[in-house]
């Protein structure tokens, strides 16, 4: 990961972030997604852990949370999925993101270890802030994963030593309060909030939260390290499907269409940046 | 009134984690945290601030209605031909029910906070009913996120909210049952953290809402305490209540925690059976897991996934329970047993005929286990059981069971 974003500085872009729901619309079509990302344009893979009550994800990533539990996925598949992704990728990194019970229920000693095992180079797990550290994120970190954290505007200069404690990889930048899915904030205000947090890290600063075309990645991509798109992907596979939800013909590249376009988005976010 | 803490007090918790044992915790977004931590100095302050604690206890005499009366209940005593039954009748509080206990307390904490809009989860609709009023009592504008299924079969709280000012929103994310509008109050409180205050209805959520939600509960059991002793002098041998979320239980047994002598008993929503999936028994057939906040007993897939509850009763509809209830059970101090929804039903009935108190269903659960128990019991032996609510809001759900057209 840190090889990845050491790369894209000396490129002098942003890295483009895709998120993506593991076992949306079914397993195999999904893996396919995920094959498929890189060369579309991503640069980092954030792969979503489905769970039946994602309480800081809009309708979108709910109804995708929703269509992979139902055609079966499980953690055990996800990691599975991971697992699959790595026999013809060892380069791209891949950041498993969700919510922590699925991954207490499975164990947290198990799931560290077999997420390692697959290739996961980090975790995002929304609802383990940094008071609840003992549970997930200092075993992960010991073994060698990285923990991603989630910083806010919220999250103001007394706390961020807090959140930014024990974080490693990147930070992921909300970039307004509420939940995925809304629409694209201000991109001065979101470029005066990175520089804020870069004042106490030297890690790369993603921001993410209502990116959803080549020009938003363009504007958000000129201030901060990394453009993280999600709801917009998950839209896209929606939107492919027959009437009775299953995949269809242009799924795939119903996804690779969009990214390729934000991929475009990064690469035009800094003109004058490839000195 | 207030006893001292022992030296191994079970009164004691939570810690400073807002842990009870491994229950608890706070598993809340980044967004909430800051929020969050706010609200857990300002309760501090408030708890020990004796302004704010004159104020509640003003309202809760003269808008609530405090202290609720304990009453004997004579013929049902002679009926089950055992122990002594008491009611500690909550369900004459204003709005009808305990939920106005918790939604004074945390309007009087909104407004130290400088809050100016307030919103609240419900599921059969008493805690929102509860917030819109104390909403409406104070000022503030109210939206309460109730799942779509139980807009439709409570219409007539549905109907109160509104008439009190508050916009109901009808949730159909998920399942569109109660777990789903906590969600969707969660969504709405990380939109609008600047200005919200979320008044959540029960013992149950992120640290520091299980504690407070309790203190605010727990005048139910000091009064219980005082008048037990001022009619029978002595304590009584068991407490019984019903258990959703489980804030009319703590709010009860909480007192009695260190009384060795006072058997506690919580009586969860068995639904159609444990052998199927239609039951609300989170701490008889679940397992700790994390949601909405904190670490506790839960109805869940053996991959996490979180079980829909059923319940009768839409107000035990819940697949989690407050963590301290999960430490409760977990160490033994209580006992947590189920009642299936016909047992209920024929309670509510029995309860009806004999005392003529219409008791809500949620209650009608723990009158159910009374009436398996005071039979067994000496005459000598005293029984109270919370009647946490009155059963206005359930004549059509049970008039439809018992095929009566209303």
């Amino acid at each position: 990961m840190d090889r990845r974003f050491e790369a894209l500085k000396k490129e002098g872009r942003p890295a483009l972030v895709t998120y993506f729901m593991g076992g949306d619309p079914d397993y195999e079509t999904s893996l396919e997604i995920m094959k498929a990302l890189p060369g579309a344009g991503s640069d980092v893979i954030e792969l979503g852990m489905p769970f039946s009550d994602p309480m800081a994800d809009g309708p979108a990533i709910q109804a995708a949370g929703l269509r992979a539990l139902n055609a079966g996925q499980t953690l055990v598949r996800t990691l599975a999925m991971a697992r699959a992704f790595r026999e013809t990728d060892q380069d791209t990194p891949i950041v498993m993101m969700g919510y922590y019970n699925p991954i207490y229920i499975y164990g947290v000693d198990r799931f560290v270890a077999d997420a390692l095992a697959a290739g996961v180079d980090g975790l995002i797990v929304v609802d383990l802030p940094p008071e609840m550290d003992d549970e997930l994120c200092l075993p992960a970190v010991k073994a060698g994963l990285n923990f991603i954290r989630l910083a806010t505007p919220t999250t103001d200069d007394r706390r961020l030593p807090t959140v930014l404690k024990n974080t490693s990889g990147f930070v992921y930048y909300i970039s307004m309060n509420g939940i995925t899915g809304s629409a694209l904030p201000d991109p001065s205000v979101v470029g005066g909030a990175v520089q804020r947090i870069k004042g106490h890290t030297s890690l790369p600063v993603c921001v993410g939260f209502g990116v959803k075309t080549a020009e938003h990645a363009r504007l958000i991509g000129a201030s901060a390290d990394g453009v993280v798109v999600g709801t917009a992907i998950v839209n896209r596979v929606a939107g492919s499907l027959t009437p009775d939800g299953k995949a269809s013909a242009s799924t795939i590249e119903a996804v690779t269409s969009l990214v390729r376009e934000l991929a475009d988005g990064v690469r035009a976010a800094r003109p004058v940046a490839a000195e | 009134m207030n006893q001292p803490l022992k030296p191994n007090s079970f009164r004691a918790g939570p810690d400073e984690n807002g842990r009870f044992g491994i229950f608890g915790g706070r598993f809340v977004a980044e967004t909430l945290m800051p929020l969050i931590l706010d609200l857990e100095r300002e309760w501090n302050k408030a708890k020990t601030d004796p302004e704010f604690q004159a104020e509640l206890q003003h309202l809760n005499t003269h808008y609530t209605g405090r202290p609720s009366p304990l009453y004997f209940a004579e013929r049902l005593t002679a009926h089950l031909g055992g122990a002594k039954i008491y009611f500690k009748r909550d369900e004459l509080n204003h709005t009808g029910s305990h939920k106005i206990n918790n939604c004074l307390g945390q309007i009087l904490l909104a407004k130290r906070m400088g809050k100016t809009r307030i919103i609240a989860e419900t599921g059969a609709g008493q805690h929102g009913v509860a917030s819109a009023t104390v909403a409406a009592r104070f000022g503030f504008p109210c939206i309460v996120y109730m799942g779509a299924t139980d807009v439709e079969r409570q219409a007539p709280n549905v109907f109160r909210m509104k008439l009190l000012g508050a916009e109901v929103r009808p949730v159909t994310s998920g399942h569109g049952t109660l777990k789903d509008a906590m969600n969707e109050a969660l969504r709405d409180w990380v939109t609008n953290v600047e200005d919200t205050y979320y008044i959540i209805g029960t013992a149950a959520g992120p640290h520091p809402y299980p504690e407070l939600v309790r203190e605010f509960q727990s005048v139910i059991g000091k009064e219980t305490r005082e008048q037990i002793m001022a009619v029978e002098g002595r304590l009584p041998d068991m407490v019984i209540a019903a258990v959703g979320g489980g804030s009319n239980a703590i709010g009860l047994f909480h007192p009695f925690l260190d009384d060795e002598s006072v058997q506690i008993v919580g009586v969860e929503a068995g639904g159609k059976g444990l052998d199927g999936e239609e039951h609300c028994a989170s701490l008889t057939a679940g397992t700790p897991g994390v949601l909405h906040g904190n670490r506790t007993y839960l109805l869940q897939t053996p991959d996490g996934q979180i079980k829909e509850g059923h319940s009768i009763s839409a107000g035990l509809d819940y697949p989690g329970i407050g963590p301290e209830h999960s430490w409760l059970h977990q160490i033994g101090r209580a006992e947590y047993v189920p009642i299936m929804d016909d047992e209920a039903l024929a309670a509510f009935q029995l309860l009806t005929k004999l005392e003529g108190i219409i008791p809500a269903l949620e209650p009608s659960h723990a009158l159910a286990e009374v009436i398996k128990r005071a039979p067994k019991m000496g005459k000598d032996q005293i029984i109270v059981m919370n009647l946490c609510g009155r059963g206005d809001k359930d004549i059509f759900t049970v008039g439809k069971i018992l095929g009566m057209g209303l």
